[in-house]
């Protein structure tokens, strides 16, 4: 079972949140096929939010195949979103640890790296690169 | 549909004075509407017409179609948590759970001994020990036991510390997620009703002012940064509500009309405090659904 927390400040809307959350989950493996979701109550009680965002998320994340609402039981993963890429995470990290270390001695701060990061990837998805 | 709340040209005069004037609006079944306003605008005083305490002077009040005064099946329907969530000081917890028994027909016992033993409240302390915020959540149990579909609750949360509050809020939630009752609650915490309301009624000198879903209220508002030299109107621009200005710059709080596309003009998200506080400062402009359109 996942917890949910919400990011009063962000301008992304909560409902997105909770789905961006439980996809997040899916990617590291943290929730798998078979998993159940927290029930709308317990989500809406937990974070305080309106119950109709989070059946509102819900119903996107069923839309998007990923979890599937069982009438009476709960609303249960069906599909992961961890690919191969999971295995490899560890060894990206490192690689991309010590490009952080190099980062920060050529005098960056993490302000500018993420900048870096964020003009570099999308850079890079412009141009449609293999 | 009916609403679960609906006033039409509902007003009420205490001696000379107008609390609460030309006041048409409903509220739907299933929502959680936010009652905001200035003290004084006539917030109590719709609550009171609504829950059956009060007579209206002229229009009428309906709950889920009946006039709720002096109509006990109406009555029956309806939870009300006075402003400071009001108790019997020197009855214990338990007393007062067993009194709303008696006096209900519809009492619902177990959830309610099972809600107070959830949150650790003693049930032979009285009222006058507890602190505020098991107080508020006693007064709130005892609403909900008599199982309403109109919950209405006068500044519950006001006098409460960050932590009540939430505490309050989150049992409040969990009740509308398992009951799908209807909820109207005022309050002056615009910061707390932000993701817990989806409707929005906003009195300003005994008027309703702003009525509507909150998801459309602020998808139709922005707030714009731009120069202060930039000419008017502003394409995309349907009112301006708010604004202010320095000598470069103007920020202006706007109803928009799809996108605003000159880019001298950065417009950001407006969130429900930013359009709360724009039009309470601007007690002239409004935005109103249906046919009378906009102010």
């Amino acid at each position: 079972m996942i917890g949910f927390r919400l990011d009063r400040r962000s301008n992304v809307v909560p409902y997105h949140q909770l789905v961006e959350q439980v996809r997040h989950a899916l990617r590291t493996g943290l929730l798998e096929p078979g998993d159940q979701l927290p029930t709308v109550r317990e989500v809406a009680e937990s974070v305080a939010i309106n119950p109709n965002t989070v059946l509102k998320a819900y119903r996107e994340l069923e839309h998007d195949g990923l979890v599937e609402g069982r009438p009476g039981r709960g609303t249960f993963v069906v599909r992961s979103l961890a690919g191969p890429s999971l295995a490899s995470h560890a060894a990206l990290r490192r690689e991309l640890l010590s490009w952080l270390r190099r980062a920060r001695r050529a005098g960056l701060q993490p302000e500018d790296i993420q900048a870096l990061i964020g003009i570099t990837l999308r850079a890079y998805e412009s141009e449609g690169a293999a | 549909m009916i609403a679960a709340l609906e006033a039409t040209g509902l007003a009420k005069r205490y001696g000379r004075t107008w609390a609460l004037r030309d006041c048409t609006l409903a509220v739907p079944e299933g929502r959680v509407a936010a009652l905001v306003g200035p003290n004084g605008a006539g917030k109590t005083t719709l609550l009171r017409l609504a829950v059956g305490l009060r007579r209206p002077t002229q229009g009428s009040v309906r709950v889920f179609g009946r006039q709720p005064r002096d109509d006990l099946a109406s009555l029956a329907r309806i939870g009300f948590v006075a402003q400071d969530t009001p108790l019997y000081p020197d009855l214990t917890v338990g007393e007062h759970l067993e009194l709303g028994r008696r006096l209900n027909p519809t009492w619902d016992d177990g959830s309610a001994h099972a809600r107070i033993a959830k949150l650790a409240i003693p049930v032979d302390r009285t009222a006058s020990a507890l602190s505020g915020g098991q107080r508020a959540q006693v007064a709130l149990t005892l609403a909900l036991a008599k199982r309403p579909d109109l919950l209405v609750l006068d500044e519950p949360v006001a006098s409460l510390d960050p932590l009540a509050r939430r505490g309050f809020l989150a049992e409040l939630m969990g009740e509308v997620a398992e009951r799908g009752l209807t909820v109207l609650l005022s309050s002056h915490l615009i910061a707390d009703l932000e993701h817990r309301c989806d409707y929005l009624v906003v009195l300003s000198a005994s008027r309703v002012q702003v009525l509507g879903e909150v998801d459309d209220l602020l998808a139709t508002h922005a707030v714009l940064v731009g120069p202060s030299d930039a000419p008017e109107p502003i394409p995309g621009v349907g009112a301006v509500v708010s604004e202010s200005r320095t000598d470069r710059q103007r920020t202006l709080f706007v109803r928009t009309e799809g996108a605003v596309p000159d880019p001298a003009w950065k417009a950001h998200p407006a969130a429900l405090e930013d359009l709360v506080l724009a039009y309470l400062s601007e007690p002239t402009a409004g935005t109103l659904p249906g046919p009378e359109g906009s102010a």
